[in-house]
């Protein structure tokens, strides 16, 4: 017996709005089970998760700072999804983008350079992103080398970078041998939006994003190339699109925003760089990109919640000593429920029971 | 005296030979005849939607007879062996096993009958060595040992030389089907099926495996044999069954007749239908094609070579060829989805542009529809208004960069009106199009905007005989109104319907081009088959 999926002649616009609300209701039932094995109560749980961070003015400012870097790489991600290239290194981007954007705020720390430096900061994040980005990019348009592969072991490269700059040449000479560098100029650091509030312009930068993506996708025909490409792709070729220049486009697009996503979080949120900047903001971001169904508005929602179950996560942990990993648990888990909720939308099960010569 | 002598010395040791050899048949012949049947196909018919691949086919194959299954690209012959091959299941008929009625409804199930094949296009994974490969295949109770014994004894005895620790990345297409054969002959099969087994060997290759093939034939292993190279078929088989249209036209003893009346046979006789326009006027030259020639892109590939073609204002040029004989490649290389090196190699309405790619061969008046109509012509997700786009370049559908939404719409209706696009609801996706739906709507996209050259590629394959009319009507009155229009196909009857003049693809080369007066059934079927009189070479080259 085996089970297979089979295309559904029509698919319900009720039920593909209903999907995403029943996969939600499924994930909090099964990570309910999972709490209720671990000898807590899921009511309580739920509580500490998802009631007291939307009620607290506090946790829900940090919602908003740890969604901005998750919804600005995820958005950056879609433009490679949707053309089906495979960029999972969105980790290493945004590591990378921080970097070359921190060059500029240590070479004139401690300086009276005016208001073009943070502006200079971000456009060199976004550069740097977008630089590493084309790497794997190049790799796979000049040598046919596997995108997800290449893009995945950047990360680890970009990674190292950082820990020998903040270790070695750029470690703050006052700072107790602590590997990190000087705390930024006022001129280097993104402001929060509202004077003593927690969330920067980072967030700003999102909505941006999230609207000029929504544009573009629906209605130019660069957008349409992606989908054709990721969708026919020689369909694609058929229209005249080049395939190469399709890969470099997004790999920089994507590149850029997490670079940009990097760079905001270190002069809005850190305020100095360190080895941890990212608790893998990059990695998530791909699950924030497929729980927003690669669409922009989607992507910002996804962004929100995978934000609220990190806020909630922290809290369960003091409140109810539940352990850090549950929370990775639960966003697996929520992925899995979203995507199998769509493929369910569109597909029909069918049990295939056949008694085969063997 | 010398000379003579031995010349009659040789003449008695062929008549001899001869002799004995046509006994030696004799005898096979019939104790194969009286034998009853291994399979026996009865009234086997498969419909897919308006297309009937299959129509009542009956084939009966002796135990040790190598059967030739022969006929056109799109006759039915594959899908007459996947049902047999248990990977399609017919829609009506029945198949016979030893005289016994049997349903053979997977893959596994025709292997537990005694049914091995080898398909066309190999799986064979490269990074395995042969016994590796051969072992993957088989059930579980083989050990790698077992195989690689049984390697050695195989290739022995049928001189199918193979090295049981290489890896199959390092190995010629010849050998690489040796391991697929092999991998068949291990389980002991009754009937053998090899789809085109010659289509990726050389010529010395193809002679080797013809003696493993009559060696099997001799042990009581039946073979069915599906080509359309015909001397290999004369060669080779005892018996040859002929498949046009879907249905079985003739069951002959290829030896006892000529690959002319074969090739007869085989695109068939019937008149081609009249057609109701003005007569065609050519005028200037539209597309001008300069001895262009492109290497082989992929193992399955064909090169093309020094292809001259000129197509005029006004009439309708047609390229005949059988499958896989650089159809593709050439369409590739006019629409430049594949630029050539030589600017001058393609001449669209006087500028040069065989560098270009197809947006800018677009721009310059040309329009192009591909053979594969979901995926290649048009995205099957999309809806119909989006597929607009596809041919943007050329189609008022945006506006620096931006998509116009409703002029989509509007030319997506425009092309569904005017082409009588019968639709399931408005607007839908590509894909929820029957197939001669989904043509018409491609047809109308290149056309609605009056292309000064249209080249298409196989233009009703597998359409329904309505749809099939009304694009052939719509291409020849594309020609009465002034463009020139180039038509790739398969079906020679379309092509004498509609084609002004014509030409004939075979492995990469294009016969003179000849009014389609000149032409007969018969003397494209041999161009087809690369055994007219003026390519002699060719016929060796089988």
């Amino acid at each position: 017996m085996r089970f297979e999926l089979t295309p559904r002649a029509s698919i319900s616009a009720l039920w593909r709005a209903l999907a995403p609300v029943l996969a939600f209701i499924t994930a909090f039932l099964i990570a309910g089970l999972v709490i209720w094995l671990m000898g807590r109560s899921p009511l309580a749980a739920f509580q500490v998760y998802v009631t007291q961070p939307l009620s607290d003015p506090w946790a829900l400012q940090e919602i908003l700072v740890k969604a901005t870097p998750l919804a600005l790489i995820a958005i950056g991600l879609s433009y490679c999804f949707r053309a089906n290239l495979w960029n999972i290194g969105a980790e290493g981007q945004y590591v990378v983008g921080a970097v070359l954007g921190s060059w500029i705020a240590l070479r004139t720390h401690g300086t009276d350079a005016g208001l073009w430096v943070l502006p200079a900061i971000l456009l060199a994040g976004i550069i740097g992103g977008a630089l590493y980005g084309l790497i794997p990019a190049f790799l796979k348009t000049r040598f046919g080398v596997n995108e997800i592969l290449t893009s995945l072991m950047l990360v680890y490269i970009a990674q190292l970078i950082l820990d020998y700059l903040v270790r070695g040449p750029w470690r703050d000479p006052k700072g107790f041998n602590f590997p990190q560098s000087v705390t930024f100029d006022p001129a280097a650091t993104l402001p929060p939006i509202f004077e003593a509030g927690r969330v920067h312009y980072g967030f700003v930068f999102a909505l941006i994003a999230v609207l000029v993506t929504a544009v573009i996708l629906g209605r130019t025909l660069f957008g349409y190339r992606l989908r054709l490409s990721g969708d026919a792709p020689r369909a694609a070729r058929f229209a005249g699109f080049n395939s190469k220049t399709t890969t470099l486009a997004v790999f920089g697009i994507s590149g850029g925003l997490a670079g940009l996503a990097g760079m905001s979080e270190v002069t809005g949120q850190i305020g100095q760089l360190q080895p941890s900047i990212s608790p893998g903001y990059g990695f998530t971001a791909i699950t924030v990109a497929f729980l927003g169904r690669l669409n922009p508005i989607g992507i910002l929602v996804a962004a929100l919640v995978v934000s609220l179950t990190f806020i909630g996560g922290e809290s369960a942990q003091i409140m109810l000593k539940l352990p850090l990993d549950l929370t990775q648990a639960f966003q697996g888990i929520l992925l899995l429920c979203v995507l199998s909720a769509d493929a369910l939308v569109s597909n029909r099960i069918r049990f295939v029971v056949r008694g085969g010569a063997k | 005296m010398h000379h003579l002598h031995s010349g009659l010395q040789r003449l008695l040791a062929t008549t001899v030979f001869n002799l004995f050899q046509s006994e030696l048949q004799c005898v096979k012949e019939e104790l194969s005849s009286s034998a009853r049947p291994l399979v026996e196909l009865r009234g086997i018919s498969k419909r897919y939607g308006e297309l009937l691949a299959n129509d009542a086919v009956d084939l009966a194959i002796r135990p040790g007879e190598i059967h030739a299954l022969l006929g056109e690209n799109g006759a039915g012959k594959s899908t007459l062996v996947k049902i047999l091959y248990g990977v399609v299941e017919p829609s009506a008929g029945e198949i016979q096993w030893e005289g016994r009625p049997v349903t053979i409804a997977s893959p596994v199930e025709a292997r537990a009958l005694g049914i091995g094949m080898v398909f066309q296009h190999f799986s064979l994974f490269d990074e395995l060595t042969v016994a590796e490969n051969i072992a993957v295949a088989l059930s579980d109770d083989w050990t790698l040992d077992a195989v690689r014994a049984r390697l050695g004894d195989i290739s022995h005895s049928y001189g199918l030389a193979l090295e049981a620790d290489r890896a199959v990345w390092t190995l010629s297409a010849g050998e690489r089907q040796r391991i697929e054969i092999v991998r068949c002959l291990l389980q002991g099969p009754r009937l053998l099926i090899l789809d085109e087994p010659t289509s990726v060997l050389t010529p010395q290759e193809a002679e080797h495996l013809f003696l493993t093939l009559d060696k099997l034939s001799a042990e009581g292993v039946s073979i069915l044999y599906i080509s359309h190279k015909l001397e290999e078929v004369r060669r080779l088989c005892q018996t040859a069954t002929i498949l046009r249209a879907g249905k079985n036209v003739a069951s002959i003893d290829p030896r006892a007749h000529s690959a002319r009346e074969i090739a007869a046979l085989m695109v068939g006789n019937e008149v081609g239908g009249v057609r109701s326009t003005a007569p065609h006027v050519p005028k200037g030259e539209m597309l001008t094609v300069d001895s262009l020639s492109l290497p082989t892109g992929s193992l399955h590939g064909v090169a093309l070579s020094s292809i001259d073609l000129a197509a005029h204002a006004g009439e309708v040029v047609g390229i005949a060829g059988i499958a896989g004989n650089g159809q593709s490649e050439l369409f590739a290389a006019l629409s430049g989805e594949r630029p050539t090196d030589r600017n001058d190699a393609i001449i669209i309405a006087g500028h040069p542009c065989g560098a270009a790619g197809i947006d800018a061969r677009r721009r310059l008046g040309a329009a192009f529809v591909p053979e594969e109509r979901l995926g290649h012509a048009a995205a099957p997700t999309h809806r119909l208004s989006e597929n607009t786009l596809i041919s943007h370049a050329a189609a008022e559908v945006s506006r620096s960069g931006f998509i116009l939404l409703r002029a989509a719409r509007r030319l997506a209706r425009a092309i569904v009106q005017s082409f009588d696009v019968r639709m399931p609801e408005a607007d839908p996706q590509a894909r929820k199009l029957s197939g001669g739906n989904l043509q018409k709507f491609v047809i109308g996209r290149e056309m609605i905007r009056n292309p000064a050259v249209l080249v298409v590629d196989q233009p009703t394959w597998g359409v329904d005989a309505g749809a099939a009319r009304l694009i052939r009507q719509a291409l020849v009155d594309l020609a009465t109104a002034g463009s020139a229009v180039i038509v790739i196909s398969q079906d020679l009857d379309e092509l004498f319907e509609i084609a002004d003049r014509m030409a004939v693809i075979h492995q990469g080369r294009l016969s003179p081009m000849k009014p389609v007066s000149e032409w007969t059934k018969e003397s494209v079927g041999l161009e087809m088959l690369g055994v007219a009189e003026n390519s002699g070479e060719a016929v060796h080259a089988l």
